[in-house]
This record gives structure tokens, C-alpha cells and sequence, in this order.
């Protein structure tokens, strides 16, 4: 790639003088209407020629784009003047699976706006050391099924920062980290998204400071089959997860179109997730829910991978406050579940587990410990539905959970320095304290 | 190294004299000129490689055509391909991929037969595309409208992606890294037109494509490899197959047994098995990024020609992260039910967030469409 950053300075300057000449009068009148041309063509110039270290810099303004971007030259940053100032608009696209594509190292993009993009907003597959800071990603007309699937979608990446974003109205997940290593997710927003954020197939992810809200689903931890890395460990915690019972406008055939709306956190053939200190409130289905990739309907022997572990394991939930949540499930099942059990005033409890477990990791009947669901949250409850027998054995007994695992370290990234403004936000937190 | 070099420069001497023998009736015309990564012309023209010539567009000396048994469809445009050289210059057999000498430059030209009122026509045949005489070698610029020619440049650290967009009077070619879009009026023989963008990549595009290892980012070709060009072709001299073709000129060493060698199917070949024919077309229209080290490894489908792993191939696999492209479909291929299937619905798309491949057409190919559809009507079993 060198060699073709290189060509590309020589090449825009060369064109410079080229296209006077040229008669290209009656091209692309139709389709480049409602586009800002000059602006677009520049903008691909600028990322197809820049030399490690560059600045590429949006300006402030709106601009129409019809046709993909896409980076791939390592140490490369995008910055805009803010994610209301600079804003990439792909309302007219004709072209390219995402607004942005980049599979490079050492990338930086902050402070603009991807907006209304045909797929993806923000793909960036493969590269090592990524940061996604401050930036807006947005399907303008609400959340419908037309929309585009991710919007800020890094996959195949190690040490990746997303923070200080915002993701609306994508019809798969607004923040979704997928087959990824050392992540930290934080600060960010996501609304009216099928999934608000997800952590997928990835080893190690941080995901604190977020505000997940009118989702389908709050916050998801998936793994899924058939892929080059199974993951685990998570940590989800200081988040605010809270009335995402938007009704799910997935795609049929796709992982979350599977997922109840109403659901706050849901962790799905997972291990070694940790959830705790969050808020975790109104969320109509449950405000977590942990399964097995069983209860997804999709298992079975053809579809998936012989070494595919199905069942979440080693799952801790603690110190997270719930409100509310529970009072009115989606799907039939859940539905009638509440009702026969609880009551039509009555609500599901916090937790809602398929209680699917591996009997072959059975001793004595029992899970070793550090493969158990363990919880320690007040008086918060559990509903273990028994899906493998058919709802047969349905139990709300808290006693198989009242147990600890060990905690999971925090993540790091190298490149990460911490900010001045968190050491104030501790300070008055101490201030606080002690005026109370 | 040494010793291809040498092989090399001694098939050089056969080059010579094979093409001088050919082109001796013809003007002389500037050797093709090999540009520096620093110093690439903004004009296809100064490469010398393929110009208008008493209208006809036409390669120069030593600038060999050449075709594939199953090609990339790019919105029913025909293509002339041609690869060049340097004199005393090698590619080395590879049964993967050729090892190509720095400085070979492979061109690509998409272009359309012309029809009335400024359409462009579909069509499946060449034979009206060439002058008079020179079938297989020189376009007729009255019958045909060019579009873009696109080079591939080795240099000494990988492959340089150069797209040129020709000018609505077909005389030059336009380096434009950013690419282009024009809108097409395509013709079909019943008459029906179809109104599309004819998109030109940008060259980030070009090489998303061209990196089949998409971690290591170097792009290569993707065409002129072992399985694709092992057929025959219609040279001035007589029908002859390439690969024998190209060693015989110099331009290959190495080359094993021809009955040893790999080849793809033709797709469109209704003589040949169903799955031979489905399988090359999954090759070259998907396998480039739809690999083990491809750009759509995230997937976990694979298409390339080497996979043998049926879910890997998507039998009864459900889709990690296909968004609108699922089509409402629960797996990649039901067997035996092509409507269910989420690998014929991104093929029969032309939604920008839905389709496959995701670049280089804005139409359905219709006849590679129907050859999917066959293929996993003929499929045996169930998903679920």
C-alpha cells in the first residue's frame, strides 16, 4: 500500500491538469444531482492518497455523498469539526455496501457524522490500534427495517477504543464489535437500534459509561458459530440500560431478529461475562436475559460447527440496580409465562435465563463452579424457564445462584491515556460524598 | 531468483522473433512504455500499451490478449484483457497464483457493443466486437463504446491499481483515481432496456478487490491465474491454448504438463456438469473476498474454489452479520430451494446494502443468477 500512497500524490496533481482536456460533459448528470461532486471526489483523492500520519479533515457542513469511502493506508486520522458540524450524508447512494470502509492500523476517526448510509455507516474490518471517538451515526427517518445494518461496526480488529459516539435507528446493532481483541466501549450512546450495542465472538471488551435506551436490545453479548474466533470475556458495567422495548425491526434470518424487545441486556452463548454496577431499569421483557444459542431457533447439527459451545458459562451479575422491567414480555411464550405465573399485574424477574446447561460438564449433577450464573444484586430474581424440557421445570429459586466467580481483569489499551476530565469527575464524586 | 531470470531472458529471444513475425505489416509504433511509480501519465495513451489505431483499439507489439474460462460479470460489459512483459521477462507457474515479473502491466478494457440512439447492447457474443480480420486482437471503434481501461502495474514492492475512464469522443483514456459513474442504456436482444450507473471503482475499490489476502493488503490479479486461463484462444495465428501460448512466447515458464494443469469450468458451457460450472462462478465472482484470508472471512462463507467444507460453502448456515442482505432467508443455501436461500437473494439484489458482490455491478446477471438457482435446486436434504 505504499506504493500506492505514494502514486496517489503524484496522481491527483497530474490529473489537475488532465481534466480540462477532457470532454466528459454529459457524465453522470442524472446521478451526481444531489450530490456534492467536487466534495466527494476530493474526499476520495484525499483517502486514496494519504501518507501515514495525514489528517484527512471534513469540514463543517452537510455533505451529500452518493458512492462509498474507503481508507486503507495505516497511521491515518479523519476528523471532522464535530458530530453535529461535519456531516457525511449518503441519503442518495448508489454504491458500496457502507459509507466508510477501512482496513488500516492506527486509525483515528472523531468529531463527524455518518449519516443515512444505504448498509453500514462505519465499517472498519481488520487493523490494530483503532479509535472511533465522538462520532454520530444515524438513520434519520426512526428506526425501520430499510435501514442499513451496523453503524459503527469494527470487526477483526485488536485494541479498539469506541467512545463519546452515538448510534441511531440501525436495523441490526448501532455499536457492534464483532471477532475483535482488547476492546473498550464506553461513554457512548445508542438508541432506537435493534441492538443497541454488541459485543460479538470478541476476546476481552470493556463496556462501561454507555447509555443504551429504546433499543430492542440493550446491550448483547453474543457468540455466534462458523466463525474463525469463538470469544469471551466481558465486562459490562456504570451503564444505563433502560426502556428498550422498541418492537424489534430486524431482518428475518439475522442473530437479532431473534432477540425480544423489551430486553436490557442479553447475553447469548457467552462466557465469562460480568455485569454489575449498572442501572438496569423498565426494560419490559427482562432486564437481562442469558441463553443458549438453542433458544435462538437456529441450532442444529447442520447449521453450526462441531466445536461450537452453545451455553453461556461463568456469567456474574452483581451490585446492578434494577427498577422496573418484566411486566410485558415479548413473544408468546414469555408471554404466557408471565401471565400463568406472575399474574396479570405481575412482572418476570430481573433475570431471565433459559436455564440450558452442558450435561456433559455435569458432577455430581451440579456445574463446577466457575461455569455457574451467579448473582448477588439485593433482592433481585431469577426465572430459569427450562427450555430444554420444554418449559416443564420452570423455577425462580435464587438458591443455585447465590455464588461468586472470580473477577475478570480490566482492559488497557497503550494507547489509551487517561482523561483529565474522569480524574474530576472522581473528585467531586468524593466532594459529593462527603457533603452527604 | 537468478535462475528465473535467466529462463527468463532466454524465452525473451523467442518473444522477439514470434512478434516480429506478426507485426511486420503494420506501422511501427513506440515500443510500450513502462512509467515509474512517481511518474504515472495522466493519459492510457502514453503507455503505448493499447491505442486507437485507424480505428480500431489495438494492442501494441508484445501486448497479448488473452480471456478466462468463467470471468467476472461487471453489468454485461465486455472486457479485453492483455497482459505485457518486459523483453527477457518471465511470470513463474504457480498452480495458485503466477509469480509476475516487476513491470508487467495486465490491462483490462470494459466496453459495450454499441447499438442505436446511444444504448449499449447485451450480448453474449464477441464476434461483431473485433475489426475486420483481427478477431480476438483489435476492437472496432465503430461498433463498440469504451468505458474505462483498467492496468495493473507490478513494481518491485506489489501491484499498482491505475483505473482510466475513456472520454465520451473515444479518443483518451483519463487516469481517475477516484473513479466515476455514468448513466447506461442497455439493450437486450427482445429490445427491453435496462437504465443503470455504470460504476467506475476508485482505485481504494480496485484494491479492496484485488487483496485475496486481505490482512497482508498486496493486491494481486485475479484473472490471469492457472485455472482461469487454462482454455483456448483465438490468436491471429490460429486457435491455441493460452498457457501454451504464453510459455511459448516467453511470457510463462515453469509450466507443468498441460494435462496436469488446473481449469475452471466455462460457466455458461451446458455441457459441462452443473456443479463444475456453479463452482467457477462462485470462483471468480465471490472467492476473491469470500476466502480464508478475504476481505468477507468475517462471514465465515467461503466460495473459493478449493473450499470442500459444504457449510463453509453455505449449506444450511445462518448468517452472522448480513443485515438487509439476510432477504428475510434463515440460511446461506437451503438445499434444493434457491427462494430460501440468502446466497440467491444477494445475487438476484441490486440493493447497494444487500447485494453480492458488493462493487462492480449494478444490474443482475441474469444467466449466472439462474446457473445459482440450478445449483441449489439440484441440492439434496434439509437444514433443519
Amino acid at each position: 500500500m505504499k506504493t500506492l500512497s505514494r502514486m496517489g500524490v503524484i496522481l491527483v496533481m497530474v490529473f489537475a491538469s488532465a481534466c480540462s482536456q477532457d470532454d466528459k460533459t454529459d457524465r453522470a448528470n442524472v446521478v451526481d444531482a444531489a450530490v456534492d461532486s467536487d466534495f466527494q471526489k476530493q474526499l476520495l483523492r484525499q483517502l486514496i492518497s494519504a501518507k501515514p500520519g495525514d489528517v484527512v479533515q471534513i469540514p463543517e457542513g452537510k455533505f451529500q455523498l452518493n458512492r462509498s469511502l474507503s481508507l486503507n493506508i495505516d497511521g491515518v486520522t479523519i476528523r471532522g469539526a464535530g458530530m453535529d458540524k461535519s456531516i457525511l450524508s449518503f441519503k442518495n447512494q448508489i454504491q458500496g455496501a457502507e459509507g466508510l470502509l477501512v482496513n488500516a492500523s492506527n486509525f483515528t476517526i472523531e468529531n463527524l457524522a455518518i449519516e443515512d448510509t444505504i448498509g453500514d455507516a462505519l465499517k472498519v474490518n481488520e487493523g490494530e490500534n483503532i479509535v472511533i471517538r465522538n462520532i454520530r451515526v444515524e438513520w434519520t427517518n426512526g428506526p425501520a427495517t430499510e435501514n442499513g445494518a451496523y453503524g459503527i461496526y469494527p470487526v477483526q480488529t485488536k485494541n479498539t477504543l469506541v467512545e463519546g459516539s452515538v448510534a441511531i435507528g440501525a436495523s441490526d446493532a448501532g455499536i457492534y464489535v464483532g471477532q475483535s481483541r482488547n476492546v473498550i466501549v464506553r461513554n457512548n450512546r445508542a438508541e432506537f437500534n435493534v441492538a443497541g450495542i454488541e459485543i460479538e465472538n470478541t476476546i476481552g471488551a470493556d463496556v462501561y459509561g454507555n447509555e443504551a435506551t429504546n433499543n430492542t436490545g440493550g446491550v448483547l453479548v453474543f457468540n455466534m458459530p462458523n466463525l474463525p474466533q469463538p470469544g469471551h470475556s466481558t465486562r459490562i458495567y456504570n451503564n444505563k440500560i433502560f426502556k428498550n422495548n422498541t418492537e424489534n425491526f430486524g431482518h428475518e434470518g439475522t442473530p437479532v431478529a431473534a432477540v425480544p424487545a423489551g430486553s436490557g441486556v442479553v447475553i447469548n452463548s457467552n462466557d465469562n461475562v460480568e455485569i454489575f454496577d449498572n442501572e438496569i431499569a423498565d426494560n419490559n421483557t427482562a432486564n437481562i436475559v442469558v441463553s443458549s444459542y438453542f433458544t435462538a431457533g437456529y441450532y442444529s447439527d447442520k447449521s453450526t460447527q462441531k466445536d461450537f459451545d452453545p451455553y453461556p458459562e461463568g456469567i456474574y451479575i452483581y451490585n446492578n440496580r434494577f427498577a422496573g422491567g418484566g411486566t410485558s414480555p415479548d413473544h408468546l411464550e414469555l408471554k404466557a409465562l408471565k401471565l400463568t405465573k406472575f399474574g396479570l399485574n405481575g412482572s418476570l424477574p430481573d433475570v431471565l435465563w433459559d436455564g440450558v446447561i452442558n450435561p456433559e460438564k455435569l458432577i455430581n449433577g451440579k456445574l463446577p463452579g466457575d461455569l455457574r450464573l451467579c448473582m448477588d444484586n439485593g433482592d433481585a430474581g431469577i426465572i430459569n424457564v427450562d427450555f430444554s424440557n420444554g418449559y416443564k421445570n420452570i423455577s425462580t429459586d435464587i438458591a443455585p445462584h447465590k455464588c461468586h466467580l472470580n473477577k475478570l481483569p480490566q482492559i488497557t489499551l497503550d494507547f489509551d491515556q487517561p482523561e483529565t476530565e474522569q480524574e474530576e469527575d472522581d473528585h467531586l464524586a468524593v466532594l459529593e460524598g462527603t457533603n452527604a | 531468483m537468478r535462475s528465473w531470470l535467466l529462463r527468463g531472458s532466454l524465452a525473451g529471444l523467442v518473444l522477439t522473433v514470434v512478434l516480429s513475425g506478426v507485426s511486420g505489416c503494420e506501422k511501427p509504433r513506440p515500443q510500450v512504455a513502462l512509467f515509474g511509480i512517481d511518474a504515472i501519465p495522466a493519459r492510457l495513451s502514453e503507455w503505448h500499451l493499447i491505442e486507437v489505431v485507424d480505428g480500431a483499439l489495438t494492442p501494441n507489439t508484445g501486448v497479448v490478449p488473452y480471456d478466462l474460462n468463467t470471468g467476472l460479470f461487471t453489468d454485461y460489459a465486455h472486457k479485453l484483457r492483455t497482459v505485457w512483459m518486459p523483453v527477457g521477462t518471465s511470470a513463474i507457474y504457480g498452480e495458485e497464483q503466477f509469480e509476475y515479473p516487476v513491470g508487467t502491466i495486465l490491462s483490462k478494457t470494459f466496453y459495450y457493443p454499441k447499438g442505436d440512439d446511444g444504448t449499449v447492447l447485451r450480448t453474449d457474443s464477441f464476434a461483431d466486437d473485433y475489426a475486420p480480420g483481427r478477431a480476438g486482437e483489435a476492437l472496432d471503434m465503430a461498433r463498440v463504446r469504451l468505458m474505462e481501461t483498467r492496468l495493473l502495474v507490478r513494481r518491485e514492492d506489489g501491484w499498482q491499481a491505475l483505473p482510466y475512464v475513456w472520454n465520451q469522443a473515444q479518443t483518451e483514456a483519463v487516469l481517475e483515481i477516484a473513479g466515476d459513474v455514468s448513466r447506461l442504456h442497455l439493450k437486450a436482444a427482445e429490445g427491453d432496456i435496462s437504465e443503470f450507473n455504470y460504476v467506475v471503482p476508485d482505485a481504494n475499490q480496485c484494491a479492496g478487490c484485488h487483496a485475496d489476502n486481505f490482512t497482508g493488503r498486496e493486491i494481486s490479479p485475479l484473472g490471469p491465474r492457472a485455472r482461469h486461463l487454462n482454455k483456448q484462444y483465438t490468436y491471429r495465428h490460429g486457435s491455441e491454448n493460452q498457457l501454451v501460448y504464453w510459455q511459448k512466447i516467453g511470457y510463462l515458464s515453469g509450466l507443468p504438463e498441460l494435462d496436469s494443469l488446473p481449469g475452471l469450468a466455462s460457466f455458461s458451457n451446458m455441457d459441462l456438469p452443473l456443479e463444475a460450472r456453479a463452482r467457477a462462478y462462485l470462483d471468480i465472482n465471490c472467492g476473491h473476498c469470500h476466502n480464508p484470508a478475504g476481505a468477507a472471512d468475517t462471514s465465515g462463507l467461503m466460495l473459493n474454489h478449493s473450499e470442500t467444507d459444504w457449510r463453509r460453502l453455505g449449506l444450511c448456515k445462518p448468517p452472522v452479520a448480513a443485515g438487509t442482505g439476510s432477504g428475510e432467508r434463515l440460511f446461506a443455501i437451503v438445499p434444493g430451494e434457491p427462494d430460501s436461500s440468502i446466497l440467491n437473494f444477494r445475487v438476484e439484489s441490486v440493493d447497494p446494502g444487500a447485494m453480492m458482490p458488493e462493487l462492480g455491478r449494478s444490474l443482475v446477471h441474469e444467466e449466472g443468477a439462474e446457473l445459482l438457482r440450478q445449483w441449489v435446486a439440484a441440492m439434496q436434504g434439509t437444514c433443519l
